[in-house]
């Protein structure tokens, strides 16, 4: 049985001026479980991620053909309202961004741009995403002072209830504890694992203990073309591809 | 020791020596300009100079109050007219506009940089002076000879424009992608963003930028000389004649120096322009040093 | 909730007339140059020094302004240039990268670009006082030498910090001495770079007119030594604009006029010369 999706892939091309990036890409990712691209260093694995909310194209000089359809519309379709489907989709960066206000902006921020005035609303929402993300303890006292002020780890897991807060679907996640230390790298893992029942993660990153740790299902790119996907279980231990076995041995990289 | 190093070691010590020389200029240039304007300080406390009206140096009376005033009304008009013009201008080129179109705008702006003050002047006279004459003072009810306070800082505005803009576009490109980028990745639109993130991370940056602005046309000499109409009293309205502190120098210095103390006063109206536009620069490179750095 | 996109529009609207205004004004600036100066254009204006009763509408041209601002604007830069050039080498090859001293100089370079040309001009004319000098072409040149070499400095600061380390390392590798890696590798990389700084100095040394007004003088002679006064074409333009006479204030635009040709081919080269370099133009 095909299991249920938000996002569909079709024949995704993406150029930066002459560089061919992504090719011919087509899949539909499953919902509500941790899906997991991994691929060598430079193969697309964040082009594709940010094709999923269309961010690709904010850079200056990107091309791009082919569809994703997020719940059955174009997000590439000229007219496509975009708010909203980034709304759909939290967005988690290799280093954590916090927006420049305080800790407690940041998580209302979303809330507030979709239209939520009301305070004890949002002070409800703040503590209920922060929770979420196992930082409340942590940040509770110090709700007001600038969010670049707390700890690197703690700056990622507040980008994590700040893209929650918008009550998006699906996360996507690149290299989310690349810049991290192991503690909070854990603390990241730990929140992708207790989220999946409600959400689809979709996490890039290229170390593979991490990739076996936390995924459902597979994807792996290389050289801009989707080489293997499929449910963990089986593409970890019985690989169909050739290079997908060398690359999970660590003979190709 | 072998002839080649020893040549090493001299070019160094040098260029040490010269690199050295150069940051003593901005010491030598205060230093020369206060010993100059001393022997009028002694005449009299500084801030009885500043604050008096009346400039007679026939009578030895040097009041600063009028040139002060003029120089801030003329400051004051140009930063009004610029900070609208290029906070959008700079605004659109970092954020909306494409990549070719921004490689078009900016030379044509670093032209505008590069025309000199005495052309703008010319300008001045030509265009803006007679349309404030013949048609913004009538219209207002108000009679004008057209050099005036607004015809200075209009062509200042305007001059001091590809400073500002030059430096906005610095500090909005030092904004990090990614700020934008989770911003718009929670559903708001991209002049949300531009209002909630990318102008609050670049605050300190673009009033860097407009503090350069400032004190280039604190400093400006030619252009405004041209066109303010150089009369040494306060005014009191847009369309009355102002005559700044670097005007008032230009037009004097030279002349009438048989009169005892006058180019100490002028030397000293110099040392004011520098020490307001010293304060100014220190603070705004601080500013931008730091967001350089965080880059 | 359509509300946003209005605002965003209007505001878009908005920068998009702003950005046109701008481009707008050089266009209207250049153009009314022309169109004013262009009629009293004659070749004389360019052959021939101001004849008696010039300043009375008489008989001449501008050539001792023109000349007089090229030997001006040109020595200027020749000066700057041997002061700005071990300036930005020491910068670059022989301070500690990103050192105090480092940072320090060109804190100090940035803020003597702030400094605006009136103070110069009086700083100037300060030291010719102190040396005995009377205003003369040298002491125009070294005035404006002044003025421009934070200019210079800079641009070619920016030039020289982006010759690559690896090249600069392999030539010490080959057991080249700092100096002979400045000759022979940073300069002749950094060349076109340097080009542009000096254009860029030349151009902004021609154009000003406040620190010249009392260092420089004026002479209606074409300048034939560095002890006598010099004319120079924007102060040339703002005597005759001053004259109540218009004929020759018709002439101040033909001056002008020049001028802004002289600007906009020099601007205009340094592009061509090198697309990219351009961040310190005018920062
Ligand atoms: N802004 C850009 N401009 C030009 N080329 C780019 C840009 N971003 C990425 N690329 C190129 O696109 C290709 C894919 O990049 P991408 O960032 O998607 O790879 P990745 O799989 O995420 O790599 P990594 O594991 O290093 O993060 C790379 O070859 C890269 O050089
Ligand atoms: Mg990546």
């Amino acid at each position: 049985m095909e299991p249920e999706t938000h996002i569909r892939v079709k024949n995704l091309n993406v150029y930066y001026g002459k560089d061919h990036v992504l090719r011919d890409v087509s899949i539909n990712i499953p919902d509500k479980r941790v899906i997991v691209i991994i691929g060598p260093s430079g193969c697309g694995k964040t082009t594709l991620l940010r094709s999923f909310n269309r961010l690709v194209d904010t850079v200056d000089g990107v091309r791009v053909s082919g569809e994703v359809m997020v719940d059955e519309e174009n997000i590439f379709d000229p007219h496509v309202e975009l708010t909203h489907i980034r709304k759909k989709m939290g967005l988690l960066s290799q280093t954590p961004y916090p927006l420049p206000m305080s800790i407690y902006d940041n998580v209302a921020y979303g809330p507030r741009l979709h239209g939520i005035k009301d305070k004890k609303k949002l002070n409800s929402v703040v503590e209920h995403y922060l929770k979420i993300a196992g930082l409340w303890e942590e940040v509770k006292d110090k709700l007001h002072t600038p969010a670049t002020q707390v700890s690197i780890g703690q700056q990622q897991r507040l980008c994590l209830a700040r893209g929650l807060a918008v009550e998006p679907e699906i996360i996507l996640a690149d290299e989310p504890t690349s810049a991290l230390d192991p503690k909070s790298s854990r603390h990241i893992e730990e929140s992708f694992l207790r989220l999946k029942k409600d959400y689809t993660i979709i996490v890039v990153t290229h170390i593979l203990r991490q990739a076996r740790r936390l995924a459902d299902y597979v994807i792996f790119l290389y050289c801009g073309e989707l080489i293997e996907h499929g449910p963990a279980r089986q593409v970890f231990e019985s690989p169909r591809e050739k290079m997908t076995r060398e690359y999970i041995q660590g003979v190709i990289s | 020791m072998n002839i080649r190093v020893y040549k090493d070691k001299i070019t160094a010590r040098l260029m040490g020596v010269i690199a050295f020389l150069s940051c003593l200029i901005l010491v030598l240039i205060i230093a020369g300009l206060y010993y100059r304007s001393r022997p009028v300080l002694e005449l009299k406390p500084f801030l009885e100079l500043l604050t008096s009206g009346s400039w007679h140096p026939l009578r030895q009376e040097f009041g600063f109050y009028p040139f002060i005033m003029g120089s801030l009304w003329v400051t004051g008009v140009a930063i009004i007219m610029a900070i609208p013009l290029c906070l959008l201008t700079s605004i659109y080129l970092s954020e909306y506009a494409p990549g070719y179109l921004r490689e078009w705008i900016k030379p044509l702006i670093d032209l505008l940089a590069g025309i000199p003050s005495v052309i703008y002047g010319v300008w001045g006279v030509l265009v803006i002076v007679p349309l404030i004459k013949d048609t913004i003072a009538p219209r207002v009810g108000s009679f004008s000879s057209g050099y005036c306070v607004l015809s200075g800082g209009v062509v200042l505005g305007i001059m001091i424009c590809p400073i500002i803009i030059h430096v906005s576009l610095e500090v909005f490109r030092a904004v990090p992608r990614e700020l934008r980028e989770a911003s718009l990745s929670l559903g708001a639109t991209r002049w949300q963003t531009i209002k909630q993130v990318v102008l609050r991370k670049a605050r300190p940056g673009i009033m860097a930028a407009i503090v350069l602005g400032l004190s280039r046309a604190f400093g400006e000499t030619m252009a405004v000389l041209m066109v303010v109409g150089n009369v040494p009293r306060a005014p009191g309205s847009l369309l009355d004649a102002a005559y700044p502190l670097p005007a008032l120098i230009a037009n004097n210095y030279g002349e009438m120096l048989s009169v005892p103390l006058y180019d100490s006063a002028l030397m000293l109206a110099c040392f004011i322009l520098l020490l307001v536009v010293l304060l100014f620069n220190i603070v705004a490179r601080i500013v931008l040093i730091r967001i350089e750095r965080q880059m | 909730m359509d509300r946003r996109r209005i605002e965003e529009n209007i505001f878009k609207g908005l920068m998009i007339v702003s950005t046109i205004a701008l481009c707008l004004i050089l266009v209207l600036i250049v153009a009314a140059i022309t169109f004013k100066g262009l009629p009293s254009m004659r070749l004389s204006m360019i052959t021939q020094t101001p004849k008696g009763g010039f300043y009375l509408g008489k008989e001449g041209g501008i050539l001792n302004a023109i000349l007089g601002s090229i030997y001006l604007a040109g020595g200027a830069t020749i000066l700057a240039l041997f002061l700005a050039l071990p300036v930005v080498l020491y910068l670059n090859l022989y301070a500690r990268r990103n050192g105090s001293i480092v940072r320090l100089v060109r804190f100090c370079l940035d803020v003597l670009w702030g400094i605006p040309s009136i103070v110069y001009g009086a700083f100037g004319f300060t030291i010719m006082l102190f040396f005995g000098l009377r205003a003369s072409l040298l002491g125009g040149i070294i005035t404006v030498a002044l003025l421009i070499l934070p200019i210079m400095c800079r641009a070619m600061d920016e030039v020289f910090s982006m010759v690559p380390r690896g090249l600069l390392e392999a030539s010490y590798a080959v057991g080249a001495t700092r100096w002979e890696t400045a000759l022979k590798v940073v300069v002749r990389q950094g060349l076109p770079g340097m080009i542009t700084a000096v254009l860029i100095a030349f151009g902004r040394g021609i154009g000003d007119a406040a620190s010249v007004i009392f260092t420089a003088g004026f002479s209606d002679a074409v300048p034939n030594s560095l002890f006598r006064p010099a004319a120079t074409l924007p102060l040339a333009i703002f005597f005759q604009l001053g004259t109540p006479f218009p004929q020759v204030q018709n002439r101040a635009y033909a001056s002008a006029f020049i001028l802004t040709m002289i600007i906009l081919f020099i601007s205009i080269t340094t592009r061509i010369v090198s697309r990219k370099y351009t961040r310190h133009i005018i920062k």
